[in-house]
């Protein structure tokens, strides 16, 4: 009951909001783009199917590439052109003060069911008092193992990155004398990328480096700590990960590690149920922990990353795409979200739901970690997130291919983000 | 009617023949017309707007409310309250000029290699074998297929894991270890190479081939009777011959590779070996929001092709009206 009444809310919640304009309800087509990664487009129709069949509207997605810095530039577009043909965007979390003038204000559509989202995640989609997007999924890195093969080699899970490198390495050499030739200890994404600024800030703040522009707009990336960051990274091309890590985004390393070829992996929670699933060679044989952490008692840090849907100012269905946001922010999609696609929800209730801790048991486990989670500093650069981030992985991306040491590159960033950053922010 | 025609002055004449030529004029002009607003609109509006905008400061969130601020996108001084000067625009972008580099090397090394490659092709393409049909049609295939899916499947084969070539080479025991083609900043230039002249070189020979079968068949004929040596034949008779059409064909290449975007962007994103002048134009004008920096960079472009190609020109003597080509 509870429940039922919990779904009317969101429906009638995003209805409100247009309901006096009492335009006769006749059913629309509602387009959504989304990136392409894992399963989430294969899944969509499944998904919206409840919300199409109360509201007689259907929706469509248009799927995008799976790089967030791809989309972003496809979106830039549309929306600066008004584009009316795309209602809803699903948006990175760090977009919003980039996008915010586009976007419709839905906090008037969310102020029944807004207490139910964890704070600071709203607080990401709200800029100027305008909540631009709703969250439909959260995220926090993970790292991968394969539980049979540091069983085999009686290992522990690595607690700090040099441990990593150690059991990696070991396991790496045992296994390709056994005659897996294709073994890695590693991988990750190294692509000249978004994806990138994540993995590196997250080895730069578990060395206690700061994280890269400090929320008071301090530029901090220039200190010896993360350059040592760095340089560990980059001590493991063609030791523990192959020198194609350079060029991997999320997909391209699960493909290393879901055909079996990699003992330890990092990526998001979706590659969780993507492992598990019965096609996969490794179902079962893995489990994941926190990232490592860095040396004399630094702890470990995970970028937080996910996902929401924001309606476009130009959509001329304003209604039902306001509705379909709620729905796929609501209990119900996002619970199906979880059990299909391991998303962290961002609802608070989802994570003692005894169906999805007993499915999914990462999701009930990580909600500490992702609470704990090193934003990018997309909140003190506004505007300029897009190129800190750019100048900030091309430093990383030069030194692990080897083009400077660490300290050199990471001295040049320091001036570069200091010209930009010119008078402030 | 003799009478009549004779009783006309001569310069009267002479007058209806010129009218005659002024209306034939005029309705060429009259057809020309739909054309020349087309070219307009497409060609010349977007080239001068995109000029425009990089003389302002207009950014891709607000389009029409930018403002004029001179040559800043190009190069201003900037002296610092320390006494530190800086200079700042595209001109002393050192991101800028790497992206030149790599535009320029990348236009040279493909354009040669595909126009020595395409004559060859194009010789043996024009000589006579059995099903010379078929083999002419096939040979077109890499230049049919579009950009992008060319790009994603040479991607996958240059995939260090589980890509092809790869595989191909440590089987011949050319390479010792897998390479990560697209991702090392040695050989990412080299894969792009590699994928442009596969994919182009069916072009060059198509015009190449064209040009060789506007040469007489009977000064061969005459060759042989005088038993000349065919490596004097190519280099005496065929190359002059071929000329025109080879440097007209280099010249539509040329502008080609020196604005190639589309592979570079699919193939070797954000790799700092293969960002051309478009890459980072775009980049400037969609990624970071600074729409006017990024014209300015095209406009640079758009002025280095177009000297570029007066210069090819001038030095080649070229000939685009097809006069020496008969």
């Amino acid at each position: 009951m509870v429940k039922r009444l919990n779904r009317l809310a969101y429906f009638a919640a995003g209805g409100a909001l247009f309901a006096s304009l009492a335009v006769p309800a006749s059913a629309v087509e509602v387009t959504i783009v989304s990136g392409d990664t894992g399963t989430a487009v294969q899944n969509f129709k499944d998904l919206v199917k409840p919300w199409e069949d109360e509201t007689g509207n259907t929706a469509k997605i248009v799927p995008m590439p799976s790089s967030t810095t791809d989309q972003f530039g496809q979106y830039r577009l549309w929306l600066a052109a008004g584009n009316a043909d795309v209602d809803l965007y699903q948006t990175d979390v760090i977009w919003a003060p980039q996008l915010a003038d586009h976007f419709v204000d839905l906090s008037d559509a969310a102020k029944d069911v807004i207490d139910d989202y964890f704070p600071s995640i709203i607080q990401s989609q709200t800029v100027d008092g305008k909540l631009v997007a709703m969250p439909i999924f959260t995220d926090a890195p993970a790292l991968y193992y394969r539980k049979d093969l540091l069983d085999k080699y009686g290992k522990e899970p690595p607690k700090t990155w040099t441990e990593l490198a150690e059991t990696a390495k070991e396991i790496q050499d045992g296994e390709r004398a056994d005659g897996n030739a294709d073994m890695w200890g590693y991988v990750w994404q190294g692509n000249a990328y978004e994806g990138l600024t994540c993995d590196a800030l997250e080895w730069v703040k578990s060395y206690g480096g700061g994280q890269i522009v400090e929320p008071d707009g301090t530029i901090s990336i220039n200190n010896p700590k993360a350059a040592a960051a760095v340089e560990e990274a980059a001590s493991w091309i063609n030791t523990i990960s192959p020198e194609g890590v350079l060029a991997y985004m999320e997909e391209e390393a699960r493909g290393v590690w879901q055909t079996g070829n990699a003992v330890f992996m990092r990526n998001w929670p979706y590659a969780y149920a993507l492992g598990n699933d019965d096609s996969s060679p490794i179902k079962g044989e893995f489990d994941v922990t926190t990232l490592p952490a860095g040396p004399d008692g630094g702890s470990p840090a995970a970028t937080l990353g996910g996902w929401n849907v924001a309606v476009s100012k130009y959509s001329k269905h304003q209604e039902a795409a306001v509705s379909l946001a709620m729905y796929l922010a609501g209990p119900e999609a996002q619970k199906e979200r979880a059990l299909k696609q391991t998303n962290l929800p961002t609802l608070v209730a989802l994570y003692d739901d005894p169906e999805i801790a007993e499915q999914q048991p990462i999701i009930p486990r990580w909600k500490e970690v992702f609470l704990n989670a090193v934003p990018r500093p997309s909140a003190p650069t506004k505007g300029k997130y897009n190129e800190v981030s750019s100048l900030f992985w091309s430093a990383v991306h030069n030194t692990l291919a080897g083009d400077g040491t660490a300290a050199e590159n990471l001295e040049i960033l320091e001036i570069d983000l200091e010209d930009l950053k010119g008078s402030g922010w | 009617m003799t009478e009549t025609s004779s009783a006309l002055p001569p310069a009267t004449g002479g007058g209806r023949e010129r009218s005659l030529e002024d209306q034939r004029r005029r309705a060429a002009f009259w057809f020309l017309v739909p054309m020349l607003v087309m070219l307009f609109c497409v060609a010349a509006w977007p080239l001068l707007r995109s000029i425009y905008f990089s003389f302002t400061d207009t950014t891709l969130d607000n389009l029409y409310g930018g403002k004029w601020i001179g040559f800043d996108n190009y190069l201003y001084r900037r002296e610092l309250s320390s006494g530190r000067v800086l200079w700042r625009g595209t001109l002393a972008d050192a991101d800028w000029w790497n992206a030149v580099w790599n535009t320029v090397r990348f236009s040279i090394i493909s354009v040669s290699i595909e126009t020595v490659l395409g004559l060859l092709v194009a010789l043996v393409l024009n000589a006579r074998f059995v099903g010379r049909g078929i083999v002419r049609a096939a040979i077109l295939i890499p230049w049919a297929i579009p950009t992008i899916v060319s790009a994603r499947m040479w991607g996958l084969m240059f995939n260090d894991q589980f890509g092809i070539i790869n595989d191909m080479l440590l089987k011949l025991g050319l390479i010792d270890h897998k390479i990560a083609w697209t991702a090392n900043i040695d050989t990412a230039m080299i894969a792009v190479l590699i994928v442009d002249i596969w994919k182009t070189t069916p072009f060059m020979a198509l015009l190449c081939l064209a040009g060789l079968q506007m040469i007489p068949r009977d000064i061969y004929e005459a060759a042989k009777v005088d038993g000349v040596n065919p490596v004097k034949v190519f280099f005496r008779v065929t190359l002059p011959l071929v000329r025109p059409a080879l440097m007209v064909a280099v010249i539509f290449r040329m502008l080609d590779a020196l604005r190639i975007f589309d592979l570079i962007y699919v193939l070797t994103p954000n790799s700092a070996a293969t960002k051309t002048m478009s890459i980072i134009s775009r980049e400037n004008m969609i990624d970071f929001n600074k729409f006017a920096y990024g014209s300015a960079q095209s406009t640079l472009l758009f002025t280095i092709i177009a000297l570029f190609v007066i210069l090819y020109i001038w030095l080649g003597r070229v000939d685009l009206g097809g006069k020496d080509a008969r």
